[in-house]
């Protein structure tokens, strides 16, 4: 563990605290443009999470401690996660600590104080919120994991910054089995960062939503943490993805800070593009009704261990 | 005979047969048996296990009883298996016992002190089990703990049900014990010495090892829940007492995978690669199936039996990939895999005597076991919800708990074979670990459904106002699981050095490198290829969360106000529109329907007092058990013709006998 380690992570972390409110305020006014309406401000998401801290919490009355140190584990779950993904540099001395399964873990856990959360106030919503992100999470967190595992198949490590490293100093060859992942990941993070096809961001519908209707209880500085907590998720995944399908531009160890102040630029402008790629996708498809969602992650998990299977066949 | 553990094991054994002979002395005496009693006997499991662990790493004591039957003597031995094995007994066993010194009450069904015996009775017979060095003081001591537990499942015995599930235990017990039975006579290869050594010394040929491996797989499989024969768990485990569900998913189940571990690695040698095919794809299958099922129950001790079920299924199937390894010689990963599954049995027995200890309390309570008229306990019974949450996210494979270390190490174990000689089982690998990832995520949801279910929303009904928290006894029993959860998910380095010298017993070589980096961070090959340190985990998020807390707080505010639930603006609230448990299995139930038999009643539109009951059966029971069940009642009647009740049949009998011998004799 080094002093230039120390800093990189703590850089790449206030970054990613930083950043993911903006890119959820990008993407959101990509998919404005595109659906011709007026874009909200591109920060829009900061100033709400200041107006939710702001506020009074209210708490239903026979809300139990779960329900109120559920905003605070989640958005440490999150933190935890954006520590390990390389999105900045791979010279994290913290990620040593928890590798790519640890970080399917870290999301399992968030995932599972959720539910329990919503389930704790005992209305129809919660109970069907949780129900629902829970049916979407056991097939989305397998295939997340064939995912991680193809890439450190190619890389022999389940460490992510190693995997990373691998990736982006190899030659010029094409994996077909990262071709098979890639598919599976977006259709993963589209399902887990609650998108259209499987769920709708920008509705109260009660028929449709998923990540919506267990955080209908939370207020002010809870709902404020949950919100942030959602955006550094989708900014992790988003990480995840250009860390192995894109991992170009991303700090090594021997690089040295400068290299650092570079990577960060490259960062944004790669977020940029794949925010409106994720806008794009979300205009051109159609909200899926709920039992369509197990068929579409099925998918993704199918293509997932298809990958690793070609991944096998080929390298074997 | 000088102090050594294995004597020391044998002094705790006698001194549970006499805490059961007490009890039987004494049957009414609840004060004697549970201030007095249990309490020791949890004394004693302590001890057991600490003479366990301290004798994982001394080379193997053996000794030779004159007991039994003339001119065989029990052999027993305690090698780095069983003192392993002793370990998660006498940790397991030691809460048990002290949850039972607060639960065991006069009852209907028998008498305290009968249990208490029956009780101390099963324990010693499992330690037995566990020491035994002969195939025949293996088989009555195994005897023993079938019999021992049977009269623990039908303790209610005046409740047909529990009878009926008590006999169905019975059978399965003993379809197993004699297929263990002619495993040991085909272990013994010819040469009529039962004792473990020789069967050690034995070179077994031809299609021999094979039928010795499938009879122990048949054998210990029907005892650990293994597929087909699995259907006695979700039977036996809800009519049980609650501590006996406990001991018998946590303790007795991994006597079994004791048991197919001392027969395929230790006796057998563990020969050919396609047997850790089969166990891998056995336990996959099993693992699949007992969660899947899991999902949609409706009663909260048979959802954990399946959860066993599916527990066992990840440990059958590490053990199958341990065979692969060992069958190709690597035995670096052999013994990765090998600590991935004991420490995956040591998990198990904590976290699934937790919930079932947990559950007793909840039963205790509110005399209630079906999840439709629970909810909303962990405003009556904090200690209890807060401990089982901290056993449903160790089950559920969150990290930094202890379920997750032992999946973790198996996945690392999966991802690093594909250097395998044969390209038709690297094909199967990662076929494998999709399967049994996909069984760890749907373990989450069996666990969310669990807890939310029974400990979150509001009451169901009106009676659970009153449920009380557990008392002392059961209070802290459930603190020790609880920590000891905590303390294995948290501390895996120090549970691998200590599980170390059983793969160098079971592998042998050179090859079991040092598994750890070093006391904080788990690297099972190197560095830089995988690492996982649950203690800076945990104490990561343990400080983002306070640290969040205290900023929050100080910029803005810690203002809260109570408000009835929002719940979209609707007005009218009760507690029958959160999810019954019915409700919360229903995806599963729709994606997975062709696994399950369902009947369901639908209310008609005229119906005065709509009902709606769904229920999902086991195919199993129709395709397997039913006509197997037929076919002996069939062949019981063809027997049948030949009891005439007539004397003179009998000596015609007798007569044709004689004839046949003398025509032989000739």
């Amino acid at each position: 563990m080094t002093i230039a380690g120390i800093g990189s992570q703590l850089l790449q972390l206030a970054l990613a605290l930083l950043l993911a409110p903006l890119l959820v305020g990008w993407v959101n006014q990509c998919r404005a443009w595109l659906q011709n309406k007026r874009a909200p401000p591109l920060l829009l998401p900061y100033f709400t999470i200041r107006k939710l801290f702001v506020k009074d919490a209210v708490v239903a009355d026979n809300a139990s401690a779960i329900f109120r140190i559920t905003p605070y584990v989640v958005f440490g779950a999150m933190c935890c996660a954006a520590a390990i993904v390389p999105s900045l540099a791979t010279d994290l001395p913290f990620a040593s600590a928890a590798d790519a399964i640890a970080l399917v873990g870290l999301f399992a856990l968030a995932r599972v104080f959720i539910a329990l959360a919503a389930m704790d106030i005992g209305t129809a919503f919660g109970s069907l919120g949780a129900r629902r992100e829970m049916l979407v999470g056991f097939l989305a967190e397998p295939a997340l994991l064939m995912v991680l595992f193809t890439a450190s198949l190619i890389s022999g490590s389940t460490s992510l910054p190693s995997i990373v490293d691998t990736l982006a100093h190899r030659d010029l060859a094409i994996y077909p089995s990262l071709a098979f992942a890639g598919v599976a990941f977006t259709m993963v993070s589209l399902a887990e960062n609650a998108r259209i096809p499987v769920d709708n961001p920008a509705t109260h519908l009660e028929l449709t939503m998923i990540h919506e209707a267990m955080v209908l209880e939370y207020s002010a500085r809870h709902l404020a943490l949950i919100e942030w907590a959602a955006a550094l998720k989708l900014f992790n995944y988003s990480c995840i993805g250009l860390a192995l399908f894109f991992p170009y531009g991303i700090a090594a160890a021997e690089d040295g800070f400068v290299a650092l102040l570079g990577a960060a630029p490259v960062l944004v402008a790669k977020l940029a593009v794949g925010g409106f790629l994720l806008a794009t996708i979300e205009t051109l498809s159609a909200k899926m009704r709920i039992f369509r969602a197990p068929e579409f992650l099925g998918t993704a998990f199918l293509l997932a261990v298809l990958a690793m299977l070609v991944n096998q066949m080929l390298g074997s | 005979m000088t102090a050594t553990p294995l004597s020391f094991v044998i002094a705790a054994i006698v001194a549970w047969l006499v805490m059961g002979g007490v009890g039987l002395a004494r049957p009414h005496d609840l004060r004697l048996i549970g201030r007095v009693l249990f309490p020791a006997g949890a004394l004693v499991g302590l001890a057991i296990a600490v003479a366990g662990g301290y004798a994982i790493a001394l080379p193997s004591s053996a000794v030779v009883l004159p007991l039994g039957l003339p001119d065989l003597p029990f052999h027993l031995r305690l090698d780095a298996l069983s003192a392993f094995f002793l370990l998660l007994l006498g940790g397991a066993g030691a809460a048990i016992s002290l949850f039972s010194a607060g639960y065991f009450r006069s009852s209907e069904g028998t008498p305290p002190g009968v249990i208490c015996f029956q009780y101390h009775a099963f324990l010693a017979a499992m330690a037995l089990v566990l020491v035994a060095d002969d195939a025949y003081l293996f088989m009555v001591a195994w005897e023993s703990m079938a019999l021992a537990s049977f009269f623990l499942v039908t303790t209610e015995h005046r409740i047909p049900e529990i009878r009926r599930a008590g006999f169905l235990y019975l059978v399965i017990a003993h379809i197993g014990a004699i297929a263990i039975l002619l495993c040991f006579g085909v272990l013994q290869g010819g040469t009529g010495i039962y004792t473990f050594d020789s069967m050690r010394a034995v070179a077994l040929t031809g299609a021999w090892p094979t039928a010795a491996f499938f009879l122990a797989l048949g054998g210990f499989g029907a005892k650990a829940g293994v597929l087909p024969l699995h259907v006695w768990l979700p039977e036996a485990h809800p009519a049980a007492p609650s501590p006996v569900s406990a001991l018998m998913s946590g303790v007795m189940l991994k006597t079994a995978i004791y048991g197919l571990l001392r027969v395929v690695f230790d006796l057998l040698h563990a020969q050919l690669w396609w047997w850790g095919v089969v166990a891998l794809a056995l336990g996959l299958v099993t693992a699949l199936f007992g969660v899947i099922f899991a999902a949609v129950q409706t009663d909260m001790k048979r959802l954990l039996a399946y959860s066993s079920i599916e527990n066992i299924g990840i440990i059958v199937a590490g053990i199958g990939l341990a065979l692969l390894f060992k069958a190709y010689d690597k035995s670096l990963l052999a013994a990765i895999t090998l600590t991935a599954v004991l420490y995956h049995s040591l998990n198990h027995a904590f976290f699934k005597s937790l919930l079932f200890l947990a559950t007793g309390s909840v039963l205790h309570a509110t005399h209630e076991r079906s999840l439709g008229k629970l909810g909303g306990l962990i405003h009556r019974m904090p200690w209890v919800a807060w401990l089982a949450l901290v056993g449903t996210l160790a089950a559920a494979g969150i990290p930094p708990l202890n379920g997750f270390v032992s999946e973790w190490l198996l996945l690392q174990a999966f991802l690093f074979t594909p250097s395998l000689p044969q390209s038709f089982v690297n094909m199967l690998v990662p076929l494998a670990a999709a399967a049994l990832v996909l069984s760890a995520a749907l373990a989450a949801y069996v666990m969310v459904k669990f807890f939310g279910v029974v400990f979150l929303g509001r009451p169901r009904e009106a009676n659970l106002a009153y449920a009380k928290d557990a008392g002392p006894f059961e209070r802290s029993a459930l603190i020790y699981l609880g920590v000891g959860c905590v303390l294995l998910g948290v501390l895996p380095v120090n549970v691998i050095a200590l599980i170390e010298p059983v793969h160098r017993m079971l592998i042998g070589g050179a090859g079991s490198q040092p598994i750890a980096d070093n006391w904080l961070l788990l690297a099972p090959l190197s560095a830089d290829r995988s690492s996982y340190s649950p203690l800076i985990v945990f104490a990561v998020i343990v400080g983002v969360v306070l640290l969040t807390m205290r900023i929050v707080h100080r910029l803005y505010h810690g203002r809260v106000r109570f408000a009835p639930a929002w719940d979209c603006g609707f007005a009218l609230q009760t507690p029958r529109m959160q999810d019954t448990a019915e409700g919360f299995g229903q995806p599963i139930r729709q994606i997975f329907e062709p696994f399950f038999r369902i009947e369901r009643h639908l209310p008609s539109p005229f119906d005065s007092e709509p009902r709606y009951s769904v229920k999902a059966d086991d195919r199993f029971w129709r395709a397997l058990y039913l006509p197997v069940a037929r076919g002996a009642d069939w062949l019981a009647r063809l027997t049948g013709l030949l009891q005439q009740g007539r004397i003179s049949i009998y000596l015609t009998y007798s007569f044709l006998t004689l004839l046949a011998l003398l025509f032989f004799v000739r």
